[in-house]
């Protein structure tokens, strides 16, 4: 005697709207456990593709170079002795244009200093730069040009503004073409930097760039700040890193001490760390799955009391134990696959409004996340449901049937 | 066609043993019509339930159409019961969410047949009853006549050997009451084995064959009026 898969379809629907109340608790109860699965991974997703985003904006291919060696071993032979580290100069950033996997390199400075412009004054950021700049950093002018193509070492007064310090010093009047002073010097403004610049850290808007050796002049220092060097490749990045570090060894006596970071070390960083965070929200959102489980074994234990006369009439009727487990192991999948469906859509429909709140954080659910808070709602609705079945498969129903 | 020798059947209430059937002995032949009948406590839902494969004896054999089946597994109890035993209860015992031709099917559907085939059988149990014009409508829709009606309908519907009756007309106003005996006695007509436990005297010697239990105990077996005290033990 088996029973036909449609007659336990037919008879675990017609059982879930026999008791509508107790189906529309239990699916709202799995639907939030789902939608919550659903909804916070895909938070922690679009955070993760939003700082990923943010970083790949900072540059393709990228590498830097910054002076110092910084060990993980706190202590050093260098530190014994009381050495400080050679600091990079204009040389270094040149020769670190001598192979040909590398595509364009740009040192900086970086600064504060006063700029006015007919008696209105701000303190900013003073970046020095070259040329290349705007090509490693994807950045676009918003009017103008940008510092010429020329010799590192050459100290010309033109100044890049962001366009807030445009706005602040020159109010409404043309920018380009006039002289302000940053410090003690004067340059002549060439190009203004609009919205586009945006990216991690430091805003183009609110920033002065002049040429690397004018800044050198300018906070009188013959070092660089750091080098940006961006290899013509993917895959060229690791032969780049290894030529700067050779390089720079011999031009510093044989001592390795500059630290070379790759953008995709950080990115590597940035996206274990946010993909952690979104393992750990699931998880804690798959706390509420197990609820709803607890809560199905609680409904389903209700059910079967509810139910003890039509369990002890299938019974007489000729049901084995094994029938009624199915009957009620068949229910709670319906119910629960009916509310992990409702809470799929509901987390879908959550996301789309982060989404919509939040147009930059793409917050799209992770396959993964929504397959196993699928998986693990139906999983505990099933097995938190083998109790109350196995209970009802063993009802006496001499006694279920006698109770009037 | 049903035969029981030395049955028991113990309770544990507390450290008390309550001997709720204590050494039946009994025989009835296919086609028989026999009541039960006793006060409370005498144990003749005991022994229906044991009849109905719904309970299993302390100890003692129960043989179904030559066959020991005391000694069954779950499922296979359940197979007989689902082909040769029907049961109608006092209370109907209707699913209330499923509509009177569904409740009739359920016997049908957990005996896996064809739904084609279920269609027609139960239809034509419906037909037997006078209930065609009742089919879609659900148990609260009718009244306690027709319930009980529809209640026998699905005892009927597997054609089984014996019908087992728990005061089927217990919760029936005496018009409704008098015809579900009606159709209870037509059936055995047609050769169906009748066993009805009631409290009702009148009822209960409309039976050819009346049983009497006292104290889990068949006191007294009375065929077509003819009193035979029973010697217990002896038979």
């Amino acid at each position: 005697m088996a029973l036909h898969s449609a007659d336990i379809a037919r008879f675990s629907w017609g059982a879930l709207r026999g008791y509508p109340t107790r189906t529309v608790l239990m699916l709202v109860a799995m639907a939030i456990g789902v939608s919550a699965v659903v909804v916070l991974t895909s938070l922690g997703e679009g955070a993760r593709l939003y700082v990923m985003d943010k970083f790949a904006s900072l540059g393709t291919n990228l590498i830097i170079v910054i002076p110092g060696r910084s060990e993980t071993a706190g202590i050093n032979p260098s530190t014994m002795m009381g050495e400080t580290p050679r600091d990079l100069t204009l040389d270094d950033a040149l020769a670190l244009t001598r192979s040909y996997k590398v595509r364009r390199i740009s040192p900086i400075n970086v600064g504060s200093a006063r700029v006015t412009h007919a008696g209105r004054a701000r303190d900013t950021v003073i970046l020095g730069t070259s040329a290349e700049m705007l090509a490693i950093r994807h950045w676009e002018l918003a009017q103008g040009k940008f510092i010429p193509k020329m010799d590192l070492d050459r100290a010309t007064s033109v100044a890049v503004i962001g366009k807030k310090i445009r706005d602040e010093l020159f109010g409404a009047e043309r920018a380009i073409g006039k002289w302000l002073r940053i410090g003690d010097r004067r340059f002549r403004v060439i190009g203004i930097m609009g919205s586009e610049g945006r990216s991690i850290g430091v805003d183009v808007q609110e920033i002065v760039m002049i040429p690397v050796a004018s800044a050198q002049q300018l906070f009188n220092t013959s070092s660089v700040f750091r080098i940006l060097v961006e290899a013509k490749t993917r895959e060229a990045i690791e032969p780049v890193k290894q030529f700067i570090i050779d390089t720079l060894q011999k031009r510093h006596q044989g001592k390795k001490d500059v630290t070379v970071i790759t953008q995709d070390a950080v990115l590597a960083t940035f996206d274990r760390i946010l993909g952690a965070l979104t393992y750990a929200v699931g998880g804690i959102a798959a706390i509420s799955l197990a609820v709803a489980g607890i809560l199905i074994m609680n409904v389903m234990l209700v059910a079967v009391s509810q139910r003890t006369a039509e369990i002890g009439l299938l019974k007489a009727l000729g049901a084995s134990p094994r029938h009624i487990i199915t009957l009620i192991l068949a229910e709670a999948f319906l119910l629960s696959s009916l509310g992990a469906i409702a809470g799929y859509l509901l987390g879908q429909l959550g996301s789309w409004i982060i989404r919509y709140a939040f147009p930059v954080l793409p917050a799209y659910a992770p396959a993964w996340a929504v397959l196993i808070s699928l998986l693990v709602a139906i999983v505990t609705g099933l097995l938190f449901s083998l109790m109350p079945a196995r209970r009802a498969a063993r009802l006496d129903p001499v006694q279920a049937l006698s109770r009037r | 066609m049903i035969e029981l020798t030395h049955i028991h059947r113990n309770f544990q209430v507390g450290d008390q043993v309550v001997h709720a059937l204590d050494d039946v002995t009994l025989n009835i032949a296919a086609g028989e019509y026999v009541s039960i009948m006793g006060p409370s406590g005498s144990g003749k839902s005991t022994l229906l339930n044991l009849l109905g494969l719904l309970d299993r004896p302390t100890s003692g054999t129960y043989r179904l159409n030559g066959r020991d089946v005391t000694s069954l597994s779950d499922i296979e109890q359940a197979r007989v019961r689902n082909h040769e035993i029907g049961f109608v209860f006092q209370m109907f015992h209707l699913v209330p969410r499923l509509t009177a031709e569904e409740n009739v099917e359920l016997p049908l559907m957990l005996a896996g047949m064809p739904v084609e085939e279920r269609r027609k059988k139960v239809a034509s149990a419906l037909k037997d009853l006078g209930l065609e014009a009742r089919s879609h409508h659900r148990p609260e829709q009718l009244s306690g006549g027709q319930r009980q009606r529809v209640a026998i309908a699905r005892a009927t519907v597997t054609e089984p050997r014996v019908l087992l009756a728990d005061e089927p007309t217990g919760n029936l106003d005496h018009k409704s009451g008098e015809d579900v005996i009606h159709i209870l006695e037509q059936l055995n007509q047609r050769g169906i084995t009748l066993i009805i436990v009631t409290h009702d005297l009148e009822m209960g010697q409309r039976a050819k064959r009346q049983l009497r239990m006292l104290d889990g105990r068949l006191h007294s077996d009375h065929s077509d009026g003819q009193p035979a005290e029973l010697d217990h033990g002896a038979s």
